[in-house]
Parts: C-alpha cells; structure tokens; sequence
C-alpha cells in the first residue's frame, strides 16, 4: 500500500468521523447531513479501491486518473452548496412568514389593548 | 368593505399627508399602513393621525414582504377589496374609485392603474431609461403571458377577493414585486385590467431604485418574471 493511499484512508475515515461527531451533537440536521456523508464515504471508496481510479478514469477518457478526483471533489462541493442555497432560500420565506406573523399579531393586541 | 393597503419605508414626511388624503374617501374604508422596519419615525407619523392599522415588521421585507403583509391583514379584518396605495404620495386617492370599479362590477380580479393608457399626456416625467426599462417589461410580459399591459411597474392596483386570497399566500417577495405579480396573476387565471390614472412626482425622499441598481433590477426581474411563467399553477386555498 503507498503511502499516499494509507493517508487519504485515514483522511476520509476523519472526516466521515467528523461528520458523524457533528450529527451525534445536533449540530448537524440529519437531513442536511446525507450529501456529506455520501461524499465522505465515496472518498473512503475511492481511497480503498486505488485501481478503481485509474479505471474510472480510462473509461471517461480523463488522462491524468487523479485529475478525476479533484473533479468529484469539485462535484461534492458544489451540490453541497446548492443545497445549502435550497435551505437559504426556504429559510429566507419561513423567516419572512414569521416576521409577517409577529407584525400582525403585535397590530392587534396593540389594539385590544386600547380597548 | 375597502382596505387601503400602504406600504412604508422611511415615509416620515410622507406618509401623515397620505392618509390625510385617503381619510376624505367614504367610510366604509380601512387604511393598513405596513413599516416595513423603517429606520425614521414613519411609525409613529402614522399612528399619531389614528386613521390608520399601523402594522411594524420586525425585519425590513421589501414592498412584496410589506404588501403580503397589508393583504393578510385586510383579509383578518374581512375586507372584501384591497387597493395598494404607495406611501410616498405618488398615488392619488381620486383614481381608488376607477381601480375599483372593474372589480365591484365583476370584470376583474386585479386592476392596475396604467400612467399610458391616458389620452392626454400625461404628467409624469419619466427618465429616457426607465421608458426603456418600461418598454422592454412591457414586450416581456407580452412575450410570457401573451397579454399586453401598458404599465407593468405602477403598483397602484386594487384587488377583488379572490386575487387577495390567492396573494396572501403567493405574493412575489421580492424588492419591486409589480411586474412579476402580473405575471403570476395572468398564468393563475386572475382576470387583470388596466385603466387610466396619473401619478404625481414625489414630494420628499428619494426614489427607491437608482441609476446603478435599475440594470441589475433589469436582470433580477425579468428572471424571476420568466421562472414564474415556467412554473405550474399554484393551489388556489
């Protein structure tokens, strides 16, 4: 086993160790969790499975097999980004909703107390 | 029964002479002024005339947020007509009864108040840019909903009760919702009709889109104009 190999295997086993230690202390939903762990565990895959690579890479015609890595580093990053713009946005509303809610309720109980 | 809706940022000088110029309409009507987290004392202008629902957002939502806001409102207090009426004086309350008629007579479900409909010109001064910017919303809308409204940027408009309901849940919250509430109003089936109105310069304060920020206005709109004409119909509740 080369070395480079040994170290992405204990690269990935952190971070999926990470990953797992934020979820335990709520600090990560579940939910928005599942993206890295997929991705996590895809580089633990891959670390594993060296050959696999260069493989891959002979199939999809990439010349230089750990160019392919950088690539599905740079497809982890952006799905978990458009994700995190799905949750802005849903929050964005949900925050509008309450703000909306507490305008209104306020109106009105400033009016009951009037009366 | 009417309510007038009355979004404000930062109307301090503004808004006292706008609801001194609605209270002289008939009395079966409610004025809803909504602050949108002003950082003056519009607030307080409004409440201490005592014509009006002052409803303070706790964070700054934009006119879509705002008006949302003055339509969920009007509903609670069983309004059955809502007119948005902007706090800045550009609207004139003369104009409420014609925006409303269509309504009242069942010939629409949202009337927009077109500053190019009139036969005599008219008196509103308008940058060579912004008839442009008018211009090409105009072509646009025309483009997505194959119907032609002269003035998809006024926002003095009335709603009957179906489009307040449909918009109390889907209104665009967006900054400068005008040309996209068309938009989604026309691809909902609501009935939109235009008619004549003039609308005055401002009195004090300063217009809320700038040279700089009407390009990239431009870009935002009409975006969120074709994304809304992609999408399916929305529920009805």
């Amino acid at each position: 086993m080369e070395k480079i190999q040994i170290i992405s295997i204990i690269g990935s086993v952190l971070f999926l160790f990470f990953i797992v230690e934020l979820i335990k202390k709520c600090l990560i939903k579940e939910a928005y969790s599942i993206l890295w762990l997929f991705f996590g565990g895809l580089f633990l895959f891959i670390s594993l499975w060296k050959d696999g690579v260069d493989w891959f890479a002979k199939i999809v015609g990439i010349y230089y097999p750990p160019a392919m890595l950088l690539l599905f580093l740079i497809i982890a990053v952006i799905f978990v980004l458009i994700q995190f713009s799905v949750v802005v946005s849903k929050q964005s509303d949900q925050i509008r909703k309450l703000a909306q809610e507490v305008a209104l309720l306020k109106s009105q109980q400033t009016k009951e107390n009037d009366h | 029964m009417l309510a007038v809706i009355i979004p404000c940022y930062n109307e301090q000088y503004n808004v006292g002479r706008v609801l001194d110029e609605l209270t002289l309409l008939n009395s079966d009507t409610i004025l809803v002024v909504v602050n949108d987290a002003s950082t003056d004392l519009t607030s307080q202008k409004a409440k201490e005339t005592n014509k009006a629902f002052v409803i303070d957002l706790p964070i700054n939502l934009g006119v879509g947020g705002a008006v949302q806001t003055g339509i969920l409102k009007a509903l609670r207090l069983n309004a059955t007509q809502a007119v948005k009426f902007d706090g800045d004086c550009q609207h004139s309350s003369e104009y409420i009864k014609d925006l409303l008629k269509p309504i009242l007579q069942n010939e629409a479900d949202i009337v927009i108040g077109s500053r190019f409909l009139s036969e005599e010109p008219d008196g509103f001064k308008s940058s060579f840019f912004r008839k442009i910017g008018i211009k090409l919303l105009q072509v646009f809308t025309k483009i997505l909903t194959g119907k032609i409204i002269t003035d998809p940027t006024s926002g003095f408009r009335a709603y009957g009760s179906k489009a307040m309901n449909f918009m109390a849940v889907n209104y665009p919250n967006f900054d400068y919702p005008e040309p996209e509430e068309v938009v989604l109003a026309i691809k909902n089936d609501l009935k939109v009709l235009e008619v004549p109105v003039k609308m005055r310069e401002r009195f004090a304060g300063k217009s809320s889109i700038s040279a700089l920020g009407s390009v990239y206005y431009m870009i935002k709109v009409m975006l969120a104009m074709f994304f809304i004409a992609l999408r399916k119909h929305k529920k009805m509740d």
